[in-house]
């Protein structure tokens, strides 16, 4: 009889542990789960859209480019062809950043209407392709050299 | 010619595993132990033969034979050599077929060193690591064949993903994994060898196994260290860990085995948890297949994971027919599994492997939740999502904090009787030294409670863990006169398993600092320089001297170097890069490191002016990151004197040894 006992609250022991842990689990994914979105697809979240953590892609429209080198500070709209985001961000950007390359920033879309970024990454296919006229390595390492005098 | 060889080997190695996994059974179930001998030749012969399709694809990627399709992916004429053969696991296919090498070398040496036990454990044992081993060669003949024909030959390749060319810790940390990572498949095959012998009741498949299994564990260990290393050298960000999926892979395996090396020790002492070890084995083997499953069928797309393709049906295939085959297993031995002792009292060692296997199961499921819940969320919801750092941290820092509270607790708890007066006396060394850490830490400015907590436990831990070798070796000082080093390794050697586990302990103490400290005290300056300006970050200076650039035989390389300025005087150089691979659009981020005791300096170019009059330069003070690889070192040195065999031990020696309990 006592082990039979002992057998059941175990069981309920062990029940009451897995309900505990599911919800924390749970919890936590619902407020720390990051969604990919693109910009038409965050505007059309409404209010539910602000201050909730996303990863915006797109590409950098044309233009809209403003660094600071000094306070390194890096304003640009990203854009899908539909919707436009600004982006607002802190540090210098990966070398290969420029207009229309695509983007992933991770950050919160403020009530202010601006995406403030923690982290930028310039999207690239890990399928290997070859460089086009103009960004070949070379050429900048071959203008580094040149102006450097080494 | 290369490319036949190295295909037939792995067919006819097919061929033979297949064989030996149905002859295996007959033979014992017609009780012929004189027909065993072909089992085992089997299991031999499959390693000759994978080691000789091994080592024809080495030589075709070092001889440039762009007729096989492995080469003609991965291999380039320009690629240093050194590259070039760790090329062998930087795809897919490659390291499929240095998975099945590992495997067929763990087969046979196990099965050689155990080829004369009686009973059926060991043939049982032998058929499941073929029947593993089949499967890997049905990949590598099927949706994994490195070995198809290309023509018209290429004269050229593109050469290895730059990311993997660009450190030579590429070199060391996947070998590393995969010796871990198979080496759990040796006390995988011996559990369910010892179910179908009908053993389990006994814990043979567990001594056998034992040094297997901390040798897998150690490799595993300094796999997951090498790859923190590795990230945190080559990928720029001054990090090392980013609960990727990937490191997930490595790490889900890692809490198991854990457990299981703990948990084990409660079924040698007192006879308890048999169906909980089985379980925790099956399930540890499930999760490395499931980590190769994750990082190699590209089906969360991370760094490593770099192809496509139906092979991960194959392996959902196999972890399903794995699963049930044990389900059937334990169900046909329950019977056999009834605990021997009960748990006697609250307060002893236990109860604390019992605890720390309830935590180190919970953080398994955890990690393993958050890394497969993305899939999920796209298969049922359709939504692409990822899961944040903040929720494995949430989650995995109360586990982790009171997981070095138990490791500085368990060793002072006696078996079985509740504890008595003396573990007052083995708890205050560590108290006090936590406590010590404790108040330093909140006095250098961490304010997180978390923060605050770790370094009370790894301090607390350390003392308790470091104090058990003083209490052992002045006991021995005492008894015996020896001198204090002496009496420290003899120690030691007189019980090599359970001083191993205290050196492990103290490893992961020292890796819980570098990580507590640097997460907490971590200071970063991003700064635009010209030449000869300089920047501070947390008390050191940092100047800029120049931009470079470089023709190197591979790839193109644009550097800065970096003075470390102290009071006018140069005292260090730097030189971060990006390294240009003519594959890549990408410049590869080559951040630059200098150590010191107290933490180490991080440098990373972040951009450059064309005309070299200006770079952007991020410097990360990062406090006792050192101490993290130190750490892993010691980790494995625990493992290394765990593994070494056991010192015969002199009659008279034993008796006086301090803590009476091995």
């Amino acid at each position: 009889m006592t082990t039979k006992r002992t057998k059941w609250g175990a069981l309920a022991a062990v029940g009451v542990l897995v309900i505990a842990f599911g919800w924390l689990i749970y919890g936590g994914l619902d407020s720390n789960v990051v969604y990919f979105l693109t910009p038409k697809e965050l505007l059309a979240k409404g209010a539910e859209g602000y201050d909730k953590p996303v990863r915006l892609g797109g590409q950098v429209k044309p233009g809209s480019v403003v660094w600071d080198e000094k306070a390194l500070d890096l304003r640009f709209a990203v854009t899908d062809g539909t919707g436009e985001i600004s982006v607002h961000s802190k540090g210098a950007p990966p070398q290969m950043f420029k207009d229309g390359q695509g983007v992933v920033v991770e950050g919160r879309y403020g009530r202010d209407g601006v995406f403030t970024s923690t982290s930028l990454m310039v999207k690239h296919s890990n399928e290997y392709k070859a460089p086009t006229k103009g960004e070949r390595p070379s050429e900048m390492y071959k203008s580094l050299m040149k102006s450097a005098g080494t | 010619m290369t490319r036949l060889l190295a295909f037939n080997a792995i067919v006819v190695a097919l061929a033979v595993s297949l064989l030996g996994a149905i002859f295996g059974p007959i033979a014992v179930r017609r009780g012929r132990r004189d027909w065993l001998m072909y089992l085992y030749a089997a299991v031999y012969t499959n390693f000759v033969l994978v080691t000789v399709s091994t080592l024809a694809l080495v030589y075709g990627l070092v001889s440039h034979d762009f007729s096989i399709s492995y080469v003609a992916q991965v291999g380039s004429r320009a690629t240093p050599t050194f590259y070039t053969i760790i090329s062998l696991w930087g795809a897919l296919e490659g390291s499929i077929v240095f998975w099945a090498w590992v495997l067929a070398m763990y087969a046979a040496a196990v099965v050689w060193f155990n080829r004369k036990r009686e009973g059926n454990l060991v043939p049982y044992a032998a058929t499941t690591l073929l029947v593993v081993a089949l499967f890997f060669h049905v990949l590598l003949v099927g949706p994994a064949n490195p070995f198809q024909p290309v023509f018209p030959v290429p004269f050229d390749g593109p050469g290895p993903n730059p990311l993997l060319q660009n450190h030579i810790l590429m070199g060391v940390h996947p070998p590393l994994l995969y010796l871990g990572y198979v080496g759990l498949t040796v006390p995988f095959a011996f559990a369910v060898g010892a179910m179908l012998a009908g053993e389990v009741a006994g814990d043979d498949w567990i001594r056998l196994t034992r040094r297997w299994t901390i040798t897998a564990w150690g490799f595993l260990t300094a796999a997951i260290i090498a790859g923190m290393w590795w990230s945190y050298e080559v990928l720029g960000w001054g990090g090392y860990w980013a609960w990727d999926p990937v490191e997930n892979a490595s790490f889900i395996p890692w809490l198991t085995v854990t457990a299981y090396l703990h948990s084990v020790m409660v079924q040698e002492r007192r006879g308890m948890l048999k169906l909980w070890n089985l379980n925790l084995m099956v399930g540890t083997f499930v999760l490395t297949i499931l980590g190769t499953f994750l990082t190699r069928s590209g089906i969360i797309s991370s760094v490593h994971a770099f192809t496509q393709g139906t092979i991960g049906y194959y392996f959902l295939g196999f972890i399903a027919l794995v699963l049930v085959a044990a389900l059937f297993l334990v169900a046909g031995n329950s019977d056999k599994l009834a605990s021997d002792g009960r748990l006697d009292a609250p307060l002893s060692r236990e109860t604390a492997f019992l605890l720390q296997n309830l935590l180190f199961t919970t953080f398994m499921f955890t990690v393993l939740i958050g890394t497969l819940f993305p899939l999920v969320a796209e298969a049922v919801r359709g939504v692409k999502v990822s899961v944040g750092t903040p929720f494995f941290n949430r989650m995995s820092l109360p586990l982790m904090v009171a997981l070095l509270f138990l490791m500085g607790v368990g060793p002072a708890l006696p078996w079985k009787k509740g504890a008595g007066a003396e573990l007052k006396g083995r708890l205050i060394p560590g108290a006090a030294l936590g406590a010590v850490l404790a108040i330093a830490a909140v006095v250098a400015g961490a304010r997180n409670a978390y923060s605050v907590l770790a370094f009370l436990f790894a301090g607390f831990a350390l003392g308790v863990n470091a104090g058990e070798f003083v209490r052992g070796a002045s006991a021995r000082v005492a008894a015996h006169g020896e001198a204090w080093l002496v009496a420290l390794a003899r120690l030691v050697g007189a019980n090599r398993r359970r001083y191993g586990g205290y050196i492990a302990h103290i490893g992961v103490v020292l890796v819980a600092l570098g990580v507590a400290a640097s997460s907490t005290f971590r200071t970063e300056q991003e700064a635009t320089l010209k030449p000869g300006e300089t920047v501070t970050v947390a008390g050191h200076t940092v100047r800029f001297k120049a931009a470079w650039g470089r023709q190197e035989p591979q790839r193109e390389v644009i550097g800065a170097t970096m003075e470390l300025v102290k009071g006018g005087q140069v005292v260090a150089t730097a030189e971060p890069r990006m390294n240009y691979y003519p594959t890549s659009q990408q410049p590869v981020p080559t951040p630059d490191v200098r150590s010191m005791l107290s933490g180490d300096l991080y440098f990373n170019l972040m951009a450059f002016k064309q005309d070299g009059s200006n770079v952007t330069i991020k410097v990360i003070w990062e406090p006792l990151v050192p101490w993290i690889w130190f750490g892993g070192f010691v980790l494995c040195f625990g493992a290394i004197v765990g593994v070494l065999p056991q010192r015969e031990r002199r009659a008279a020696a034993a008796p006086a040894l301090a803590g009476g309990e091995p």
